[in-house]
């Protein structure tokens, strides 16, 4: 099933007001199409969904990269707008272990300050893997438990 | 981080704590680095600064620093400190007409775009750290604009105004509940000290228990010091071939059962007076955390686990308990024993006393090592505790769903992981802590051995006499055991330490709904609600955004709209649940901040989709509201409820039993039942969530006749599924992603054709039609208008 080149019946461009804009091949046109990930912490690779601007579906990719290259382009700058999930590399230094708690953190989006509410933002996805909702709502993630450093992990430790 | 420049008034508010304004003609308020930026660009062309908004992502959301500024002239943007080349702004975008700023966020990110007509020009991402402040940031650059193009100076704002958000300061408020809200300041890790503010209402009972712990301590001193007599007086000398002196020895034996016999009285007392005050503090913890717990706003509950409260409310209390009544009396017990038998050695022998009391700071400095380990280890394992009975407080009550599913092995493996979880915590502290007793033990018999071998040595040179030497043997054993016994307050002190700090974590939380710090009391409601530019967002979402709404005295409004689109949270917001994040909401010309919140609610009758009936009789359930009504207007409000029939038709009527083990009621029934409760109050305000939501049609017409006597006179919010419930709605407010989109009675939106109108024939067609299902309604009629 996968082999099969995806029937693409739809095409995408960027539309003079900065959105995206899918014409189908009935000639319907869809402003401000966005793209959503299905699973984006589990399975961020695995199907593509793009939507309405009031949310409903007009077309599933299965792959990506079954795309022509413009459209690929197109989604994941989409996307780079619009998924912010930094991925946090190193702890630098914790305010307090005590919650509420200010941490300085590295994160593949750059260095900054996340505040943690209570210990219960902290949620375990899965063995080793963690989301960390900050007092702003915005999501941090940690991949791999064991691939941060030492004092990091002792921090976080303490939150455990 | 948001600042509009209008007004010293409002400058003084504004306290950032590094703004290098000396440099600058007027107090602008910029951060420290930005201010040398923008001070040229600025001053060059004779402009104003009006505001300003600090950029925390670029384009691809990495975290960098940017501004945007506003002049009476033009937009400026100014790029990235660190790739900063001289004072030149990256963008400027001078006014005029066709420029439009947008404003909107998804998954913590907020967005401000820029458009000329409709044409993009550029977008601005921020965090929503400043989140707050982005509105009015867009309002100025409106009012910037109109200025620049109409060529008249700008309209001040009212100065009462917060500078970071828009919310309407009150003549009776010092701060801005928003603006301030974010207190970010962990509590104090001495939390076993803040004990103290329990333990004091008892200081003299505690006192008591002090004086009577010092002196049987005392007493229990006394028997090893009187085998110095007994020693050297008697079994010597006999040894030696004296005769025994019968006075002495009788003297002495019962000097020996006397001081038992006291020591045994006072540690009883003792004892019994500070359990009796260390289970009073326990109980007053219990208490006074949950009235607090209580008082905290529904965003708390919505964020917490119920297990994880039980469990801090129930075991962490009890656990204090024990700790006081039980370790810390030993522990002070202990102490004494120590001080006391330390000064008795010193005053016998000094020098054989500093022997024995060398190993103290040894094992002194152990329990400060282990400490700071078992510490962190001992709040894991908390954490896994609740971890445990979350597991049993998320099965228990959806055990329906459990079953029906035949995942009880499922549960059954997660309890097991979650158990095992703990298991390995517990064992890594465990190892640490079963080497730490054993190395007590260890240190103890050194201890005694270097006091064998330095008193063998000094009896030998006649320094000391056998007697004070079997002395000194029987004291130390003593004080050693107790010294083993004394390293377990580490692991018992650092438990109640992480249990107090999460009572203490309930007890520290401000209530995000403050009562007023100058309340002003309403003598007559009329029931009129003003809504004013309303904002709200949970989590990172915006549920409310920019909502303006007059609803006047007796007045019915119908909220509808797709599920999703702000009704509830609109309803919880008047209810005060939560408070609005920017705008306001005020009663009778009052804003309902400044009301003290119990005051405010009793104007409020509710009611819900899902009606809870606690467990007690109906009568119970019906007075919830009013517990001190008459059983006349019980009745009374049941039959205007319609629910007086079916109550006499139960077995027990009035005094039937219901709620969580209760007799079982249907829904209507119920549904009746806290339509009473809402009646007896006589409120002036009536709030209907989705009321009929969960039954059939047949009863839910039942319920109709009982809502309509309930409505009549009070101003009420009506939210329907059923737009057909809403016929009796003097208006209906039609809303769509948090903002109204349509207001009018049926007939003018019908006539209108819009949103409504779309809603009604979706609704008209299938009786069962969902609302969210009108969505693919409209996209088929934007679809037609588009070929």
């Amino acid at each position: 099933m996968e082999t099969l080149p995806i029937n693409i019946d739809f095409k995408l461009n960027r539309n003079l007001a900065g959105r995206l804009q899918l014409t189908s091949n009935d000639g319907t046109v869809h402003e401000g199409v966005y793209p959503a990930r299905p699973f984006p912490i589990a399975a961020p690779g695995e199907g593509l969904s793009l939507l309405s601007k009031v949310g409903h579906e007009l077309a599933w990719i299965t792959r990506l990269a079954d795309l022509p290259i413009e459209f690929q382009k197109l989604i994941e700058e989409e996307l780079a707008q619009r998924e912010f999930m930094p991925v946090i590399h190193r702890i630098n230094h914790v305010s307090s272990f005590a919650t509420p708690s200010t941490w300085d953190v590295e994160t593949d989006k750059g260095s900054t300050q996340l505040i943690l509410k209570g210990e219960d933002q902290i949620w375990r996805l899965t063995h080793t893997s963690l989301l960390i909702t900050d007092s702003h709502g915005v999501n941090f993630i940690i991949r791999e438990l064991d691939q941060l450093d030492k004092s990091s992990r002792k921090l976080l430790g303490r939150f455990l | 981080m948001l600042n509009v420049v209008h007004s010293v008034a409002v400058n003084k508010q504004i306290s950032l704590p590094n703004s290098t304004s000396k440099a600058l003609p007027k107090t602008w308020n910029l951060p420290s680095i930005w201010a040398p930026i923008v001070q040229p660009e600025i001053i060059s062309v004779e402009e104003d600064l009006h505001a300003w908004l600090e950029i925390n992502l670029d384009a691809r959301l990495n975290f960098t620093k940017h501004l945007l500024v506003i002049t009476n002239k033009r937009l400026l943007y100014f790029d990235d400190i660190q790739s900063q080349h001289g004072a030149q702004p990256a963008a400027e975008y001078p006014y005029r007409t066709s420029l439009k700023l947008s404003h909107h966020d998804h998954a913590g990110v907020a967005k401000i775009e820029l458009f000329d007509e409709d044409v993009h020009l550029a977008n601005w991402c921020y965090t929503l750290a400043n989140e707050s402040s982005s509105a009015r940031f867009i309002k100025q650059f409106e009012l910037q604009v109109a200025s620049f193009i109409s060529g008249q100076s700008t309209i001040t704002e009212p100065s009462e105004l917060s500078p970071k958000c828009t919310y309407q300061l009150e003549s009776d408020e010092d701060k801005y509940p928003q603006c301030s809200r974010n207190i970010d300041t962990p509590p104090s890790t001495w939390t076993l000290f803040r004990l103290w503010r329990f333990a004091k209402p008892y200081r003299w009972q505690l006192l008591a228990g002090f004086v009577l712990m010092l002196i049987s301590t005392a007493a229990t001193l006394v028997p090893p010091y009187l085998t110095i007599p007994l020693m050297d007086k008697v079994l010597i000398p006999y040894q030696n071939g004296s005769p025994i002196d019968i006075k002495l020895v009788t003297l002495l034996l019962f000097g020996l059962l006397g001081s038992a016999l006291l020591a045994w009285g006072l540690g009883w007392a003792r004892t019994y007076i500070l359990a009796l005050v260390s289970e009073r503090i326990g109980a007053d913890l219990r208490t006074i955390t949950y009235e607090h717990l209580l008082k905290l706003s529904l965003e708390y509950f919505g964020g917490k686990r119920t297990g994880d409260l039980m469990s801090r409310i129930g075991s962490e209390s009890d656990r204090i308990c024990v700790f006081l009544s039980l370790h810390l009396l030993d522990f002070a017990t202990d102490v004494l024993m120590i001080v006391m038998t330390a000064t008795i050695l010193i005053s016998i022998n000094t020098k054989l006393a500093l022997v024995t009391l060398l190993p103290l700071p040894i094992i002194a400095l152990m329990i400060h090592i282990v400490r700071d380990k078992l510490r962190t280890g001992f709040e894991k394992i908390d954490r896994v505790w609740s971890e445990v009975s979350n597991v049993l407080a998320d099965t228990i009550p959806g055990i329906r769903v459990v079953k029906a599913f035949a995942q009880e092995k499922r549960e059954a493996t997660r309890f097991r992981v979650a158990n095992q979880h703990n298991l390995v915590v517990n064992d890594r502290i465990n190892k640490i802590w079963s080497l730490f007793s054993p190395s007590v033990t260890l240190l103890t018999e050194i201890g005694l051995l270097m006091v064998w071998a330095f008193g063998i040595w000094q009896v030998s040179r006649d320094e000391i006499t056998v007697g004070v030497l079997t002395a000194f043997l029987a004291y130390i054993s003593r004080f050693y055991t107790r010294l083993d016994s004394m390293s377990r307050i580490v692991s018992v002190t650092q438990k109640a330490a992480s249990g107090s700090k999460r009572i203490f974590d309930i007890l520290d939380h401000i209530s995000s709904v403050p009562e007023p710090t100058n309340p002003i009391h309403l003598e007559k409601v009329t029931g009129q609600i003003e809504i004013r530019s309303a904002g709200f967002r949970y989590g990172n979402r915006a549920v409310i955004k920019d909502l303006n709404l007059i609803i006047r005295p007796g007045e019915m409004i119908g909220l509808v709209g797709h599920s999703g689109s702000g009704k509830s949270t609109l309803v919880n917001l008047m209810c005060r649940f939560y408070d609005v994040t920017t705008g306001s909401i005020s009663l009778d010309g009052v804003n309902i901040r400044s009301l003290p919140i119990s005051e405010y609610r009793r104007n409020i009758g509710l009611v819900l989709q899902e009606p809870f009936l606690f467990f007690g009789t109906i009568a119970d359930n019906i007075t919830y509201g009013k517990p001190n009504a008459t059983r006349t207007e019980i009745v009374a409000a049941a039959r205007a409820a319609h629910a007086h029939e079916f109550i006499l038709r139960l077995p027990h009527g009035y005094d039937s039993m219901v709620g969580e083990r209760g007799q079982s009621l249907s829904g209507g029934e119920r549904q009746r039942i806290s339509i009473a409760r809402a009646l007896l109050i006589d409120p002036r305000i009536l709030i209907l969530d989705e009321a009929t939501a969960s039954v059939d049609t047949e009863t839910e017409k039942e319920i109709q006749k009982a809502l309509d006597n309930l409505v009549h006179g009070r101003t009420t919010i009506a939210i329907a599924h059923r737009l057909s419930t809403l016929h009796k709605a003097n208006r209906l407010v039609v809303l769509d992603q948090g903002q109204i989109v349509e207001v009018g009675n049926h007939d003018e939106l019908i006539a209108r054709g819009g949103a409504y109108y779309r809603l009604y024939q979706a609704q008209a067609r299938n009786v069962d039609t969902d609302l969210d299902d009108v969505d693919s309604l409209e996209a088929i009629a934007t679809k037609e208008t588009s070929t």
